[in-house]
C-alpha cells in the first residue's frame, strides 16, 4: 500500500454514519473509497452539491453539473443544488460536520498553510478556493498529508512558515507514519502506521510530540 | 412588453475595454461559454474580471481564453491555479491578482447586489487576508470587515429564460445567481428562449427585472457536445 492509499484508508475510518462531508482535492477525496461499511455520509460540493458522486462512463454525464474539480457528476437521490453563496453559508455556519483537507504545513497548535507558495516577491499562489471558510466552519477538520517534503523535511511543525489558511483550525493530522491529535496541551501521538515506531515518527517530526503511554497501531 | 432578447453582439456591445465583469460559471461549468468565446474574437482589453474560481483545470476552456488572450488586466477571485497562463501572468507582472477566499468573494458580490456595504466574515483572521482591512470583534469574536463588489457588466449563465429575463437554472448553478443582481448590466446566456408563462414563476431563479438581456448560447445539444469532448480530452470519461 502506498502512503496516499494508507492515508485515505485511515481517513476515511473518521467517517461518522450521517455525517455531512466536504473533501478536498488529492488524499481526502481519495478516502471516500474507503467508507467503512454500514457509514453513509452525505459529501458536500462547495461549487453546490449535496449528495452526490463522481462518473466516468460516457453517457453518464450530465453537462449542466459537476463537482467542485469540474468532473462529471451525478446527483444521488435526495441530493439537492444551489447556489455559491447558499453553499458557502453551509460550510461557514457550521452545517458541515467534518472536512478533511491537504496541507503544505500544519503545526503543533492547529494552525495550517494550504494556499500559498512563493511564486515572486510578496507573490502567492495558488489561492485558497474554498478552503479557508471550510477551515472556519466545519466541525471538525482533518488534515491529511505526507509527514515530510521531498527532501526529508518534516511537515510537521512547531510552527509553520508559509502563510497560513486558517489559525487553530485543526483537530486531527493524519499521515502515513502516524495520527496526531492537536490537544490544549500540545500534539498528541494517537496512532503509529503498521511497522513504524514511536522513535521514527519523532525522529521525522519537527513538532513537539507527546507521547502517552503505549501508541497503538493506526485502525484501517 | 419588449423582448429582452437581443444578439449576442448588441449585449456585449456594452463591455467596453478596462470595464470590471463578473463572469458565472464553476471551471467553466454553467459558464457563459458562447459569450466568453465572443469576447476572445471582438478583443475587448484591460478588463478587471471578477469570477468564483478560475479556468477549468489546465486552461483553455471557458475564462481561462480571455486570460490566454492577453485581455484581463486584473483578476479578482479565490483562486488561479487551474489556469497556467494567469499565473505565469501573475508572475511576470502583467496580471494584477486579488484574492479572496471563495466563500468571501461570494458575500462581497451579494453583498453589492443586495445593497448592503460589505461583510463580516471569520474567514481569513490570523492571515494575510487581514492585510489593510477592519476587525470587529463582536460577542468575542474576530471578524474581518469586507466590503461589497460590483461590476460594471455581469455575464451569466442560465438554462432558460422568458423573454421578460427570467431565469431558469439547470444543475449547478455556483456564482450566476449571485452576480445577477450585482451589475450595472446583467447579460444572461441561456439555452432557451420561451414566451412569458412558460416558466413556472416558483421555477424562476432570477427575476426577470433583474436581467437586462438575454442572448442565446450554444444550445443544449452543442453545449453537451463541448462537455462530451472536455471531459474525454482530460480523461474523466471513456
Amino acid at each position: 500500500m502506498d502512503a496516499r492509499e494508507l492515508i485515505a484508508r485511515r481517513a476515511a475510518q473518521e467517517f461518522k454514519d450521517g455525517y455531512v462531508v466536504n473533501l478536498g482535492f488529492g488524499i481526502p477525496v481519495l478516502a471516500a473509497a474507503y467508507i467503512p461499511e454500514g457509514v453513509e455520509v452525505i459529501l458536500q460540493a462547495e461549487n453546490g452539491i449535496l449528495n452526490f458522486e463522481t462518473v466516468t462512463r460516457l453517457g453518464e454525464e450530465d453537462p449542466y453539473v459537476a463537482d467542485a474539480a469540474c468532473q462529471p457528476t451525478r446527483i444521488l437521490p435526495g441530493g439537492s443544488t444551489f447556489d455559491l453563496a447558499t453553499s458557502f453559508a453551509i460550510i461557514r455556519g457550521g452545517h458541515v460536520d467534518a472536512t478533511i483537507l491537504g496541507a503544505l504545513e500544519v503545526d503543533q497548535e492547529g494552525n495550517i498553510a494550504n494556499w500559498a507558495l512563493p511564486l515572486a516577491p510578496g507573490k502567492w499562489s495558488p489561492g485558497m478556493g474554498g478552503a479557508m471558510d471550510l477551515l472556519v466552519g466545519a466541525k471538525r477538520v482533518i488534515c491529511t498529508l505526507q509527514h515530510t517534503d521531498k527532501k526529508g523535511r518534516s511537515k510537521i511543525l512547531k510552527k509553520c512558515t508559509l502563510p497560513l489558511s486558517a489559525t487553530k483550525a485543526v483537530d486531527l493530522i493524519i499521515t502515513e507514519l502516524a495520527v496526531m491529535e492537536v490537544t490544549p496541551e500540545g500534539l498528541v501521538l494517537k496512532e503509529v502506521a503498521p511497522g513504524v515506531s514511536v522513535d521514527q515518527v519523532k525522529a521525522a517530526t519537527e513538532a513537539d510530540l507527546i507521547v502517552k503511554g503505549p501508541v497503538p497501531e493506526m485502525r484501517l | 412588453m419588449k423582448s429582452k432578447e437581443v444578439s449576442l453582439d448588441a449585449a456585449l456591445s456594452h463591455i467596453k475595454d478596462g470595464m470590471t465583469i463578473m463572469i458565472g460559471g464553476f471551471l467553466g461549468m454553467n459558464a457563459p461559454l458562447a459569450a466568453i468565446d465572443r469576447l476572445v474574437e471582438l478583443g475587448v482589453k484591460d478588463l478587471t474580471l471578477i469570477t468564483a474560481v478560475n479556468a477549468y483545470p489546465g486552461g483553455g476552456f471557458g475564462i481561462g481564453k480571455l486570460i490566454e488572450n492577453h485581455q484581463v488586466k486584473k483578476y479578482i477571485g479565490s483562486h488561479i491555479g487551474t489556469c497556467p497562463a494567469a499565473v505565469e501572468q501573475y508572475k511576470n507582472g502583467e496580471l494584477e491578482v486579488e484574492f479572496y477566499p471563495q466563500g468571501t468573494i461570494i458575500e462581497k458580490i451579494r453583498a453589492g447586489g443586495a445593497g448592503l456595504g460589505g461583510i463580516l466574515t471569520p474567514t481569513g483572521v490570523g492571515t494575510l487576508m487581514e492585510e489593510g482591512k477592519q476587525k470587529v470583534t463582536i460577542d468575542g469574536k474576530v471578524y474581518l470587515v469586507e466590503t461589497a463588489l460590483r461590476a460594471d457588466v455581469a455575464i451569466i449563465r442560465g438554462y432558460k429564460a422568458d423573454k421578460m429575463g427570467n431565469i431558469l437554472y439547470r444543475g449547478t448553478p455556483n456564482s450566476n445567481p449571485v452576480m445577477a443582481l450585482a451589475a450595472d448590466y446583467v447579460i444572461a446566456e441561456v439555452d432557451y428562449v420561451v414566451e412569458p408563462g412558460e416558466i413556472e414563476p416558483d421555477r424562476v431563479g432570477t427575476p426577470g427585472i433583474l436581467v437586462d438581456a438575454v442572448v442565446k448560447g450554444y444550445g443544449e445539444e452543442k453545449t453537451r457536445e463541448i462537455f462530451r469532448e472536455l471531459w474525454i480530452k482530460n480523461k474523466k470519461l471513456a
